[in-house]
């Protein structure tokens, strides 16, 4: 059994699980993140547990519980890791925070962000893991860029980086990768997690502000391929991925224009991660 | 709390987060988050996160209730005849103080009995389509209920309640909507919705809460009627009305009931004549002390995180009163049968895909 209070930036997460494989999870991952002290404030009160009566034995299944409440259908057993990081993922972009959450994968330098937005299949789990581990970008998340309206910032929310099918062998052919278990036939094919860089974590205190937007697209054996694109349409790219600018109202709205005023949008098609890397850095000017 | 914010001043973390949990799960943060902002209680800024959030998600609620309101105008004023705004959306419309910050999922209406089919076919001329797929469903909200079975808008995936009445016919107390309907008022720049009298929208969100079979919004239901009653009663000759139009509407009894709820959650000041007037005339429905304590033990097991057999007791006892309120023990045996066969199909079934 596990009971502890994890600083997962910038939210306090609170973990229960009995279940051994998301103890290890929890061990592989996130052993370098600060625990909350006791007392401190929880934004999520999380519990993975094993299925209900007869669902303990057979055909096991694993519940995600936030605040004590069941807000989706259970998983198989096996799944029970890959399910304590999606429900995380849909606790930071259901619950209402005051943060604008975009499906995005997010980089910074020197306080400059790198923003790729999210397409199903655009490489962009790869492209933020060749960046972080490989490069000298810090990592803010692979997944889920939140944006702070008040400030115009992004948070670091720093997390495994979550990798689907062929992005698995080549990420764990990076020398720097640390990857966890493969899991098998879940709905989003074979995937695994790589573990985020500790310099990341550490710096997860550091925010940053949106200086480029970059839209990957790869495409194999495609000859790389850059294009800058109006801020208007990215902007509608955008909405497209975020989350809960339709419940943010107007802030929501402001808070987007905002990041988009300073950004400089492209669009990148590529047939290799070195292709990919070696566009990033005309763009970025390194 | 929700009555001395202030009291919030000294909190530690320890104490917001649990704060803001319980304000969560029975539906409050957005409610106390406007309390604490006018009390001018700073909440730091982890849990003020919280409150921002819930107050941006009710703003922008607010907003779209708004436009579904003129929507709904625009679909069914042509028929020319009374819109009733219920429950949130008449507190939002008409900018009751109970409105602000509140939280909820659906819009209710009210429209005469006689025009339900014309309401329905302009509904789904307007894009707003029947939400409840079986047919089992669908004829028991038609035969036995108080209102046209839950729709969605295709394109806003808004949910909209129908009701012609305020409780299903089946149901012990029969009240009389068009003594609600005459009683309304038209709201300025729509052309046909109305909300009802002050009296009439406390008399129908206590009748609500007491005839409900699930208590998760129970808090948040006292919290609306005792903001009311506080502001309402202001106005002379308002608890006169008020006992008027329980008991001419044949609602004193749950109304009585509902009333000493308010009192013991909220303290609401509540004249004793008001209830010695509701009690003497209540039909049917004695509000034993055992009964309130059922409804407390339910209500307090909204925010609790861990379950005891009381309250999964309480919840069981206020479920299947809610039935007996709703409709004649035949009918109810009948009709808790085929819904209990229907989840054990759909158990089964979902078993055996997996």
């Amino acid at each position: 059994m596990i009971d502890t209070v994890l600083h997962i930036a910038p939210f306090n997460v609170r973990v229960r699980s009995p279940i051994a494989a998301v103890i290890r999870h929890l061990e592989f991952f996130y052993e370098g993140y600060r625990r909350g002290e006791p007392g401190s404030f929880i934004d999520f009160d999380v519990q993975v547990l094993q299925g209900k009566g007869l669902r303990r034995w057979w055909r096991p299944q694993v519940r995600f519980l936030l605040d004590g409440m069941e807000s989706f259908y259970p998983l198989p057993a096996a799944q029970s890791a890959p399910l304590f990081e999606w429900g995380l993922n849909w606790c930071v972009a259901n619950r209402p925070l005051g943060y604008l959450v975009m499906h995005a994968g997010l980089l910074a330098r020197a306080g400059q962000a790198l923003m790729m937005p999210g397409f199903p299949g655009a490489g962009k789990s790869t492209l933020c893991a060749a960046l972080c581990l490989m490069q000298d970008w810090q990592l803010l998340s692979d997944e889920l860029a939140i944006l702070d309206p008040g400030s115009g910032l992004m948070q670091p929310h720093p997390r495994p980086i979550s990798l689907k099918n062929a992005s698995v062998d080549v990420v764990t052919a990076f020398p720097q990768a640390r990857l966890g278990p493969l899991y098998h036939d879940t709905r989003k094919g074979s995937i695994s997690h790589a573990a985020c860089p500790a310099s990341s974590v550490a710096a997860a205190g550091t925010v940053a502000r949106v200086r480029w937007i970059v839209l990957p697209r790869f495409v194999a054996g495609a000859v790389p391929h850059c294009e800058k694109i109006s801020r208007a349409e990215t902007f509608s790219l955008i909405s497209e991925q975020s989350f809960n600018k339709e419940r943010m109202g107007e802030v929501g709205f402001d808070a987007l224009c905002g990041m988009l005023s300073g950004a400089d949008c492209y669009q990148i098609v590529f047939g290799s991660t070195a292709d990919g890397l070696k566009l990033i850095g005309d763009i970025t000017g390194s | 709390m929700l009555g001395d914010p202030c009291s919030a001043r000294q909190f530690d973390a320890e104490q917001w987060s649990a704060l803001v949990n319980i304000a969560r799960r029975t539906n409050l943060l957005g409610v106390l988050a406007e309390r604490l902002n006018s009390a001018g209680v700073s909440a730091g800024p982890l849990a003020n996160r919280h409150f921002e959030g819930a107050r941006q998600l009710s703003e922008r609620q607010h907003r779209s209730v708004l436009w579904e309101v003129h929507q709904l105008d625009a679909a069914l004023g042509h028929l020319q005849i009374p819109i009733l705004l219920l429950k949130g959306a008449a507190y939002v419309i008409s900018g009751h103080v109970v409105g602000k910050g509140r939280l909820f999922g659906d819009i209710d209406i009210l429209v005469p009995r006689a025009s339900l089919g014309d309401v329905e076919s302009r509904l789904m001329l307007a894009g707003w389509v029947s939400a409840t797929t079986s047919a089992y469903d669908q004829r028991y909200y038609r035969k036995w209920m108080h209102e046209l079975p839950p729709m969605t808008h295709l394109r806003r995936g808004t949910v909209l309640d129908v009701h012609h009445t305020i409780l299903p016919l089946t149901a012990r107390n029969a009240p009389d909507p068009k003594q609600i309907i005459d009683r309304s008022s038209y709201l300025p720049n729509f052309s046909m919705m109305r909300i009802p009298s002050p009296e009439d929208l406390v008399i129908h969100s206590i009748t609500h809460l007491v005839h409900e079979g699930e208590m998760h919004n129970g808090l948040r239901d006292l919290n609306d009627i005792d903001c009311m009653l506080r502001r309402f009663s202001l106005v002379p000759g308002f608890w006169d009305r008020f006992v008027g139009c329980a008991v001419g509407n044949d609602l004193a009894g749950p109304v009585c009931f509902g009333l000493s709820l308010a009192r013991r959650f909220f303290g609401t000041p509540i004249p004793s004549a008001v209830l010695t007037q509701l009690s003497s005339t209540g039909r049917g429905q004695q509000t034993t002390r055992w009964l309130e304590a059922v409804y407390v033990r339910a209500i307090e097991a909204a925010g609790e995180d861990h379950r005891s057999i009381t309250m999964d007791l309480a919840k069981w006892l206020v479920y299947v009163r809610s039935h007996w309120l709703r409709m004649p023990w035949t009918l109810m045996i009948q009709h808790l049968s085929i819904k209990a066969w229907v989840r054990w199909r759909a158990s089964v079934g979902s078993a055996r895909e997996s």
